[in-house]
């Protein structure tokens, strides 16, 4: 027993001990992370395994907690955005946008049209982003290197028009209290325009690298599924609850930045296996790259910003040249603008699933309590339950389609 | 038809009385509070109703509130979703600030699980009947509760962030 490196009184030394004196066979401990290739982040899994089966599953999370909440409860407005930028590092601009529309929400503030067009845009985009990350890895973790090095160009021009946006990429930080930073410049419709005119080729040969191939319809189909009532109880949203095969998503259920206004479908799954995640991720970006081009189409002409002085930071420029300007900057950063005391509960579709942000205010400039409900925390609870009975490489494909984001899980 | 909230209201003062009160429309989202003792079965109670249908726990989260009386110090939210009528809710129920305990919603939802550890983690809000109530995101050898209000973002006993480095003291020395 010493040699498991397990307290005696761990309910797996009590399995081991039990099996040994039954038959003699020998049940082993794997630990899978914390820092493993296959996690694509740092969570450690404790695995009961009977050979290559696994029996039984525990998860330790943590490892990259970073107290968000409590430094959001120390930030003002302004300074929370970089938070959510790093939670689901893989779509920030979705976090980003979602804490404006909360912010928003909360100071009663009406968003002009033009400015919801150009946020649904870049929440599509980054709704892209984080699908081609999470289906080509899956290829990866099934044998498949080529498919990733391919599509991962396409998710660099994403990167590109974040650029051209708001000067970052990875974590953007993107956006104000009401609008943008400024105006797209002609280059953003530009790449955006090559973007979609380039990328649906390249992702049709993806699928058809992938979606019909036997080797990996072997390795993904039937591997960690999950039934409807389960992922539900189990607080699924986004595309794994979709493969599950219902239809909830937040775009269509509580509508926010006009998106009643775009035409667009919910692919849904059937069994809640990594194929069907792998195939509703897939047909999520065709719909997403729809709701981009109606964007474009319907693109309203007005201003990038709501006409909000006390809340929208002014440009430098002006701050430097005008007083008007300079006495809302210091207003705003000083933190001396009003602000109600409520509770704002804001949702939104992000690439895993319902990303909530529970706000309450108390008057002054940081939040009184700020919460973020982070899809992958929630339903990566479920693993541990998808993975009994299947073999280790299925563990792995299962982790890897759910798209757990480990700045996500941990906040 | 929709489920309206003044419905949900009715139901829910004509099942559980004194025990639901503070009913208030906040924005987009119907409030109200409830007796931490039937925080469960009001749970329940919105879940399994055929009319009230509220079948997805959101989100769990804890609060805390040091300004408050003692009965009222710590708070514990749930936010629901009816998907079939389309209706979110909110509902707190408030605890006490020296032992905070409420009922385990684990029974009702399996996403309560890791949610409470997390409540329980930041607060120290016990989850009575949690089948694994133990710290999930902080180290378990942490002998505090960190989101609670009295402890600051930063150790003011830290050493490494001498004013002295960062041009904060007068003579800068």
């Amino acid at each position: 027993m010493s040699d498991l490196l397990l307290p005696p009184e761990h309910r797996y030394a009590e399995m081991i001990k039990k099996r040994q004196n039954e038959d003699g066979s020998e049940l082993s401990i794997l630990n899978l992370g914390p820092t493993h290739p296959a996690t694509h982040g740092i969570f450690q899994n404790i695995l009961l395994m009977d050979g290559e089966r696994v029996l039984d599953g525990e998860g330790t999370v943590g490892y990259i907690h970073r107290a968000f909440e409590k430094i959001a409860e120390n930030r003002p407005f302004y300074q929370i955005t970089p938070l959510t930028d790093r939670m689901n590092y893989c779509s920030a601009p979705i976090n980003n946008m979602a804490w404006w529309m909360t912010l928003e929400k909360t100071l009663d503030i009406e968003v002009p049209k033009r400015v919801q067009y150009m946020r649904v845009i870049v929440m599509e985009l980054a709704r892209i982003a984080d699908h081609i990350i999470c289906n080509s890895v899956l290829g990866v973790d099934t044998g498949a290197l080529t498919g990733f090095l391919y599509v991962f160009q396409y998710r660099e021009k994403i990167y590109e028009i974040y650029e051209e946006i708001c000067g970052s990429r990875l974590t953007t930080n993107m956006g104000r209290i009401g609008g943008f930073e400024r105006d797209w410049s002609p280059a953003v419709w530009k790449k955006l325009d090559e973007f979609l005119n380039e990328f649906p080729g390249i992702w049709a040969e993806f699928e058809n690298l992938l979606s019909r191939n036997r080797i990996f319809m072997d390795r993904t189909i039937g591997v960690g599924p999950i039934s409807a009532e389960k992922a539900i109880s189990y607080g699924f949203t986004g595309p794994n609850l979709r493969a599950a095969g219902i239809d909830y998503d937040v775009r269509v259920m509580t509508p926010y930045s006009s998106y009643e206004d775009f035409e667009f479908d919910i692919p849904v799954g059937e069994s809640g296996d990594t194929y069907d995640r792998f195939c509703v991720r897939n047909a999520e970006v065709w719909e997403s790259l729809k709701i981009i081009r109606q964007a474009i189409d319907k693109m309203p002409e007005g201003p990038f910003h709501a006409n909000v002085p006390d809340y929208y930071l002014p440009p430098k420029e002006d701050v430097y040249n005008n007083m008007e300007a300079l006495i809302y900057h210091f207003k705003i950063v000083m933190g001396e603008v009003p602000v109600p005391k409520t509770e704002i509960y804001h949702a939104v579709e992000g690439g895993n699933g319902e990303l909530g942000f529970y706000l309450i205010t108390d008057g002054s400039r940081t939040p009184f309590r700020l919460h973020f409900r982070r899809p992958c925390f929630i339903y990566y609870q479920a693993f541990n339950d998808m993975i009994k009975g299947q073999m280790l490489s299925d563990a792995i494909a299962t982790l890897s389609s759910l798209n757990v984001i480990a700045g996500e899980l941990d906040a | 038809m929709a489920l309206e909230t003044s419905v949900i209201q009715d139901r829910l003062t004509q099942k559980f009385g004194e025990n639901v009160t503070g009913f208030i429309q906040i924005k987009d989202i119907f409030s109200f509070e409830v007796a931490a003792s039937s925080a469960n079965e009001v749970l329940r109670f919105l879940k399994e109703d055929p009319q009230m249908r509220f079948n997805f726990l959101t989100d769990v989260c804890g609060i805390h509130y040091p300004d408050n009386d003692k009965e009222r110090q710590f708070a514990v939210t749930y936010h629901m979703h009816n998907w079939v009528d389309n209706v979110r809710i909110r509902f707190k129920s408030y605890l006490n600030g020296d032992n905070p305990e409420i009922d385990t919603a684990t029974n009702l939802f399996l996403s309560a699980n890791w949610q409470e550890r997390e409540t329980y983690d930041f607060y120290g809000i016990v989850f009575n009947g949690h089948p694994q109530l133990k710290r999930i995101l902080n180290m378990d050898e942490m002998d505090v509760f960190p989101m609670r209000k009295e402890y600051p973002l930063e150790d003011g006993g830290r050493t490494d962030k001498d004013d002295r480095f960062f041009g904060r003291t007068i003579d800068n020395r």
